[in-house]
């Protein structure tokens, strides 16, 4: 009978230190707070260009750009904006955080999770704030009302 | 004093005829399978299937068959059992895909008709057959500080405490230890580095007991990134524990109780 080596003694099992940081609770009060915000948000929204007036026949550019021309809309629209993607960023990232089990892999998918966030947050601001709703040399029959003033 | 006369009284006072008798009163035997992950370290590099068909009766648990397995089939058979009546905790297992005690399992409530599988509880480092590694359980355990933590001098009577303080942590006292809960959490498969629900419940059980007075460290401890906000709320716990304990209503209390305490 061969001789069996006698196992390593176990390495024993490290817990990760302490962080003594608040984030993840902010991050879950977050998500509460912002998918309740969110529901009303959405629902104005989907009401708004759905079904007042003409419903969905009436958006076009006009439509777009006569909403954009209010500061009312640019603000919902930049709070939904700001709170579905960090809203569905955070929700990515527990996901992420449940189920990859190795380190790198953790790493990596954040890593692209976070510039995707970024990427659409700063555009989608941008677009709202420096949006032009009567752009210069158009086709008049497609812009707002107000810009053949 | 008068000597007794009579003569003693039969066992039975009713003697049925054997025609009426039979066999009503025995118990019904089933032939079943066990389909059992077994894993010998000094030989596998990883579980294998093995299957073992018993005899057993509708009195059984599945702890029983276990037994009847090792002790006439299969002595290498190896799982953990002390008190075998539901009280010690040791025997948790995953009978047919659900974290159970193999003592408070009975086969009749069990489908006999196709395999009973059983496996080593999930998310601890498995050692042997049923046998896993409870360190990683218990160091959660003894991270949330399970005793009394209290100041100033020690009282010459009993703390007493009202029946409605007492009612405030009452479900989470149950808790035995098993790690039939953490076991069962997708969260705590992972990685092994969330706290786990047995911790939490263990932490309830202080936090709100009205003599304790270490419940601040005690939520600054689970308000950490491995602590209570990493609970899903799955109810994968509540539905594997073997006492009855809602657990996933005591994690929700502990985190409200870190929000009051926070805001």
């Amino acid at each position: 009978m061969s001789t069996t080596s006698i196992p390593a003694p176990r390495t024993g099992y490290s817990r990760h230190k302490s962080t003594r940081s608040k984030f993840e609770m902010f991050a879950w009060l977050f998500m509460r707070i912002s998918g309740v915000v969110l529901v009303i948000l959405i629902f104005g929204h989907l009401f708004v260009n759905l079904w007042v007036g003409d419903g969905v026949q009436a958006i076009d550019f006009g439509f777009v750009a006569g909403k954009w021309a209010s500061p009312f809309w640019q603000i919902w629209d930049l709070l939904m904006l700001w709170l579905a993607m960090l809203h569905g960023t955070n929700g990515l990232r527990t996901i992420i955080m449940d189920y990859s089990e190795k380190p790198s892999t953790r790493m990596a998918l954040q890593v692209i999770l976070y510039i995707a966030a970024v990427i659409v947050i700063v555009l989608g601001t941008l677009v709202i704030f420096t949006f032009d709703p009567c752009p210069a040399g158009a086709d008049p029959s497609v812009l707002a009302e107000f810009c053949k003033a | 004093m008068s000597t007794d006369t009579t003569p003693a009284e039969p066992a039975s006072k009713i003697d049925l005829p054997d025609h009426v008798a039979g066999d009503a009163g025995s118990i019904p035997s089933f032939d079943c399978t066990f389909r059992i992950a077994r894993f010998d370290p000094e030989q596998d590099s990883e579980p294998h299937w093995e299957e073992y068909n018993v005899t057993m009766y509708g009195t059984d648990r599945v702890l029983d068959a276990l037994h009847k397995i090792k002790w006439e089939i299969d002595g290498s058979l190896s799982f953990r059992r002390s008190c075998a009546h539901g009280v010690c905790g040791s025997d948790a297992m995953r009978i047919n895909g659900r974290n159970r005690l193999a003592c408070k399992t009975l086969l009749k409530d069990l489908d006999t008709s196709k395999p009973i599988i059983v496996e080593a509880i999930k998310g601890l480092p498995l050692e042997k057959d049923m046998i896993v590694d409870m360190e990683p359980f218990f160091q959660s355990y003894r991270e949330i500080m399970p005793f009394l933590i209290t100041s100033g001098h020690e009282p010459t009577r009993e703390r007493l405490q009202s029946a409605e303080q007492r009612q405030a942590f009452d479900d989470t006292t149950k808790c035995i230890l098993c790690a039939a809960c953490t076991s069962s959490c997708p969260v705590f498969w992972t990685d092994g580095q969330y706290f786990g629900p047995a911790a939490i419940v263990n932490a309830h059980r202080f936090i709100f007991d009205s003599r304790d007075e270490g419940g601040d460290m005690r939520l600054e401890v689970l308000n950490d990134k491995e602590g209570v906000w990493r609970c899903r709320t799955t109810f994968n716990c509540t539905e594997a524990c073997p006492r009855g304990i809602e657990v996933t209503k005591a994690i929700a209390e502990v985190k409200q109780a870190i929000l009051q305490r926070a805001f």
